[in-house]
């Protein structure tokens, strides 16, 4: 039925030009007549009680300020529990350095950060914990679930076999702690919101990824009913999953203020209040044991994965859930047993970010699978293809592989790629080192993804969006999926373009607000072109048949021209809609509690091969080639898929060589400035060789699935695998930072470069 | 205190404290919200323009620095009927994702092909080493701006 | 209101820091104005960016170099004169932020500022420049060591303002070697820095001076050093021995960019490197 017009091409991003010359509105590009700007007063204590919140006496004229005893409904933020408070009431307990306290507004921002500063907190201090095996030990609980070890938020176990009997067998048993710090979205727009109130409906607009999460916090903290409170995304300048969470608090935080000022307030973060408070990715420690016989067969998988969630719960446990469902890695092993604990402590919370827990999982199996070539003595390309899933293979959770597992494919695809030179050479990337101080090593990396909400989370979503022929005769989209930079618009413009025969550029989308879009899901996970595409698909379809029908039915000369069908029902009914929403495809079922069956609907499956060089003089270290060849389904567009993976590749090297969030012995941030907190330029991105592979998912659209995240996952155990090569010693650690690395080689173990084989 | 700018090309006289950036003043008092602020320390680039032709962070600018001197910004890249090439070729080769870097991007480029029309890969990566990018791992912007300079030629 | 001065000539800048010592003296402003909203506004702005007198590259008697205060980088960039007799401070300027920072950035706005990882000022010590200083009353030059007094801290007066800096003659027929260590390759702060420069004297190293940065409190020129290589042949073992009274001679810090352990090894690393590359 779809012609392919549009589908396949890299057409203009229908955002790109408001977006190249600057017309795109922002959050902070917005402004309203008496418009007030908001500020956060923040504890200090990482763990307190408050026992009073001390304003400036006299305050100025001309501002408000907002405590948690001005909040008419709920004090807590809507995610998976709503334990985490909007505002830290007086008598209530502060379990972060970075908490929200209390809230100003002032004609202008620089008065009301001034007022919010000047307020003062008196606390009764509490000890705090900051690392896993305090937190475990419960001296100090920042969290306590009902039937559940102290400062543990979520504790999964799933597997198969009988791991301990299979391990015993086995020729070789590798074990290895692997850790990983946390990471910043590092979005270049801070987070930021705008809120009003017209006849007791309060509208917030800003910078975020889901628009009914916002609406559902809202709706119980300004206990109001659901019409009352409307949400609409401003364009926005990233995400990574930064803006999935932490938009519902400040959008809280701005109404509050609104409400109290009774004039919009704009609440916009500067960067060092976007590192402090927002959260990042979990730190984690994760001890993996693999079992493999002589011949090099995986037998048995052992993982023990612990997140460090911080102060709150938020999506601690769903994180958790897509980090261990990944850690046995894209292999078949008989016997599998995971473990995964996400702990309380009293950093900032943690949240989501782009992998969601598979890149902390990812990291350590990709290196075990490194060490047991070496150890092995099996080239490491062949020990990886030897175990590989293949279609029809069963996962740890007793998943049988039914369709698109491209896992041949991207090594077949990678393994052709290097067998050339690059097509551009990363010049730029080279260190300005003496030749004699350099190393040179290779590393790979095989990993996969899967693509969308794991489980049962799509049947719990009910993902739906309206496609509808407008009354002036444009085909008009209603959904809440929002586009963050990663092609959302333009995506769904081409499968609806498709299917109604149209240009995608005649595609028209209705703001991404709760006022007028259904609730399409949250954008995350990977889900949106492989899920809501699929419903655009199914709704583009839904009115093409309609629009048929009506044709037949007035008469036209040619029932099946599609356009004078629809121009003629624009003009003599007016709209015509069809909304609908995602039904996972038959025969897909999960079971939460056992953690068994269909954990992800399809897989990505990528191989990323990494050539460094290391200065031993000063333990740079410099990306010079970059491959990475990853299964998306179908591109529905080339360049976007493309860009895609290699920002999300790009991000990958940056946690694997200089991205990390450090923090004071007192839990607060500490480079809390992007001079400190550093994210790679121009100059650090190699070239990036990006090859598609294209597997079909028979239930995305046209074949797609997802892409947003697969790319984040592999790169960092690329990197450390190629620094192995180069320098003869394990790297168990990310980021590999130049202090990192000359502690590792100054303090290696003389065996250590004897034990791993070197490359010719 | 009153200045006498020039912001693309059109006298812009103004009475404003001059120690107030120039991305503030461009901002909020002439409208031109195309200039981004994304780390307000001269990190990211996001608030790029032209200041007598040369790449700044306006960011890092008082207005009283930029009196009698021309200011352009992104808002001045394209014509009334065209995008500024490398505009154009950014949006085509997909050089934008979320657009918060875009328009720094764009000012720099647009400055890239003006004065060295005979840069190659790594010099344009060198060039554009002041603005930060997230969303695309500076691939497709170094593609964008390439293409851009070669149909230049 | 803030007020905001901006001369055009060297006279009328000195008039004007006279009669408000307590105004910021702002070049570029790419140091200034970071976390500017943070402090309160100065009580006055005095702005050397538009002084003629301070902008320009001079060359004086055997490729003897006059740089004025206030001329940006990206105009040190593009001078043939200062890539041949001072390709060490052409790199390290290349260096420095990006093309943004390269347009505002100044030698004068480095040395004012005068911080521990200033890039350019280990260059200036090894360089031996010599920074010549200006109030109403007259000019004085002295050498850039004795200009960097302590942490941030300089011999500028409060009421002189920098006028220029002065490479002496002969520094092309010198080896010059500038390695910085940054978080990054652009838009870095540096860990680490070292400049060194010497000439080969029949086979024995003469006038090395060799000056880091971001190893101690202000940036320092290794005298240990410089004397144990004076006049003696280079090989590995006198780079050892450097590499071991470099230890000796610096303090480094840990901070949130690096650690101590790491600038105190890549700092002896660097300078064994350097040593060692002296010998052909």
């Amino acid at each position: 039925m779809s012609s392919t017009q549009s589908v396949g091409r890299s057409i203009p991003r229908v955002d790109g030009e408001e977006k190249v010359t600057g017309r795109a509105r922002y959050v902070d590009d917005l402004t309203r007549p008496g418009l007030w700007w908001g500020a956060t007063a923040r504890s200090v204590a990482p763990h307190a009680i408050l026992k009073r919140i001390v304003l400036p006496d006299p305050l100025p004229a001309d501002v408000v300020v907002v405590t948690a005893a001005d909040i008419p409904g709920l004090n807590g933020i809507q995610l998976l529990t709503a334990d985490q408070v909007a505002l830290v009431p007086e008598g209530g307990r502060i379990r972060h350095p970075h908490e929200a306290v209390a809230l100003v507004a002032a004609p202008d921002a620089r008065t009301a950060k001034r007022v919010a500063a000047a307020i003062e907190l008196e606390l009764e201090p509490l000890p705090a914990v900051f690392d896993f095996d305090a937190a475990l030990r419960g001296d100090v609980v920042v969290h306590q679930n009902p039937d559940a070890a102290p400062n543990v938020y979520s504790d999964l176990t799933f597997g198969r076999g009988d791991v301990d009997a299979a391990l015993a067998e086995c020729d070789l048993v590798l074990e290895g702690t692997y850790t990983t710090a946390s990471q910043e979205q590092m979005y270049i727009e801070p987070q930021g919101m705008l809120a009003e109130w017209k006849d007791g409906t309060c509208y917030v607009t800003g910078s975020l990824q889901c628009p009914y999460y916002v609406h559902k916090s809202l709706v119980a903290l300004l206990d109001l009913p659901p019409e009352q409170v409307v949400v609409d995304q401003a364009v926005t300048g990233g995400g990574f999953g930064g803006k999935e969470e932490y938009p519902s608090m400040i959008a809280a935080h701005a109404a509050l203020l609104a409400r109290r000022a009774g004039r919009p307030v704009k609440l916009i973060y500067d960067r060092s209040e976007d590192l402090r408070a927002t959260p990042k990715r979990h730190p984690s420690r994760v001890k993996h044991r693999m079992g493999f016989k002589r011949d090099g067969t995986l037998v048995a998988v052992d993982v023990d994965v612990l997140l460090d969630g911080g102060a709150y719960t938020t999506l601690s446990p769903v994180v958790l859930s897509r980090g261990v469902l990944h850690a046995p890695g894209p292999y078949r092993a008989e016997h599998v047993r995971v473990r995964g604990r996400a702990v309380a402590t009293n950093h900032p919370p943690q949240g989501a970010f782009r992998g969601f827990g598979a890149p902390q999982t990812t990291f350590p199996y990709e290196r075990q699978m490194q060490k047991a070539a070496l150890q092995l003595g099996i080239d490491p390309w062949v020990l990886r293809r030897q175990n590989r899933l293949r279609e029809g293979d069963t996962t740890a959770t007793g998943q049988v592989l039914r369709w698109s597992v491209g896992s041949t494919e991207v090594l077949d695809k990678a393994e052709e790629v290097l067998a050339s030179p690059p097509p551009h050479r990363s010049t730029h990337t080279q260190l300005p080192a003496d030749p004699s101080a350099l190393r040179r090593g290779r590393g790979v990396a095989f990993y996969f993804h899967g693509a969308g909400f794991t489980g049962r989370g799509e049947e719990r979503l009910k993902g739906t969006l309206t496609l509808a022929l407008c009354a002036d005769g444009v085909y008009e989209i209603r959904s809440t999926s929002t586009d963050i930079g990663q092609g959302t618009l333009t995506t769904f413009a081409q499968i609806a373009a498709d299917v109604l025969e149209v240009e995608a550029s005649a595609i028209r989308f209705a703001p991404r607000s709760t006022a007028v879009a259904p609730d399409s899901g949250p954008t995350v996970a990977s889900r949106t072109c492989m899920i809501m595409g699929a419903v655009v698909d199914q709704a583009a379809l839904e009115l093409r048949t309609a629009l048929a029908i009506y044709g037949r039915e007035v008469g036209l000369e040619d029932p099946d021209d599609l356009a004078a069908a629809a121009a003629h029902h624009a003009q003599a009914k007016g709209e015509l809609a069809r909304t609908c929403t995602y039904h996972s495809p038959e025969g897909i079922s999960f079971d939460d509690t056992k953690y068994e069956g269909d954990a992800y609907p399809a897989y990505g499956w990528a191989v990323c091969v990494v050539d460094v060089a290391v200065d031993l003089d000063t333990f740079e270290v410099a990306v010079e080639r970059c491959v990475h060849v990853i299964d998306v389904g179908k591109a529905i567009h080339p360049l976007i898929v493309k860009g895609q993976i290699e920002g999300g590749t790009l991000q990958a090297l940056g946690w694997a060589l200089w991205e990390q969030v450090t923090y004071a012995d007192d839990g607060r941030v500490l480079n809390d400035r992007m001079t400190n907190c550093i994210i790679p330029t121009s100059l650090e991105a190699p070239e990036l060789e990006t090859h598609l592979v294209e597997v079909p998912y028979p239930h995305g659209p046209f074949g797609a699935k997802g892409v947003g995240e697969i790319p984040m996952d592999g790169p960092a155990a690329a990197v450390a695998n190629a620094i192995e090569d180069a320098l003869g010693i394990p790297i168990d650690q990310v980021p590999v930072t130049p202090e990192v690395l000359a502690r590792l080689w100054t303090s290696r173990p003389p065996e250590d470069t004897t034990r791993y084989e070197r490359r010719a | 205190m009153n200045l006498e700018l020039n912001v693309n090309g059109e006298p812009r006289p103004l009475d404003v404290d001059p120690w107030r950036r120039l991305l503030d003043v461009l901002r909020e008092d002439l409208g031109l919200t195309g200039s981004k602020e994304g780390c307000g320390e001269g990190e990211c680039g996001a608030c790029s323009v032209l200041l007598d032709g040369e790449p700044v962070n306006s960011c890092l600018l008082p207005v009283g620095a930029v009196e009698g001197r021309a200011v352009r910004t992104v808002e001045d890249l394209a014509s009334a009927d065209a995008l500024h090439p490398v505009q154009r070729a950014l949006v085509d080769l997909a050089g934008t994702q979320c657009g918060i870097c875009t328009p720094g991007i764009a000012v720099t480029a647009a400055w890239i092909l003006e004065t060295h029309p005979e840069a190659d890969r790594a010099q344009v990566r060198t060039l554009l080493a002041g603005n930060l990018c997230r969303c695309t791992g500076y691939q497709l912007v170094v593609d964008a701006v390439m293409a851009a300079l070669e149909a230049q030629r | 209101m803030t007020a905001y001065l901006r001369p055009t000539s060297l006279d009328e800048a000195l008039a004007l820091r006279a009669a408000h010592p307590d105004y910021a003296v702002v070049a570029g402003g790419t140091d200034l104005l970071v976390g500017a909203l943070e402090r309160p506004a100065p009580a006055g702005v005095l702005d050397v960016f538009g002084v003629a007198e301070l902008v320009g590259i001079t060359p004086g008697p055997r490729e003897a170099l006059t740089v004025g205060a206030a001329t940006p980088y990206a105009r040190l960039l593009e001078s043939p004169r200062i890539r041949t007799t001072l390709p060490m401070l052409h790199t390290c300027v290349r260096e420095i932020g990006a093309a943004q920072i390269q347009a505002r950035g100044t030698l004068g706005g480095n040395a004012q500022t005068c911080s521990p990882v200033g890039d350019t000022l280990p260059v200036l010590l090894a360089l031996e420049a010599e920074v010549e200083l200006a109030n109403q009353a007259g000019r004085r030059r002295l050498p850039f060591a004795e200009f960097v007094t302590g942490y941030r801290q300089t011999a500028l007066a409060a009421d002189e303002l920098i006028v220029a800096f002065h490479f002496p003659a002969g520094l092309s027929r010198l080896r010059q070697h500038w390695r910085k260590v940054g978080t990054r390759r652009a838009q870095a702060i540096s860990k680490v820095m070292l400049a060194a420069v010497a000439s080969l004297d029949d086979g024995t190293i003469a006038s090395p001076r060799v000056a880091f940065g971001a190893v101690a409190d202000r940036p320092l020129r290794i005298q240990s050093v410089e004397a144990a290589l004076a006049g003696r042949p280079p090989s590995l073992g006198l780079a050892d021995e450097a590499a071991a009274l470099l230890e000796q001679a610096i303090t480094p810090i840990s901070d949130v960019r690096s650690s101590a352990d790491y600038r105190l090894q890549v700092a002896k690393n660097m300078l064994h490197r350097w040593v060692a590359s002296l010998v052909d």
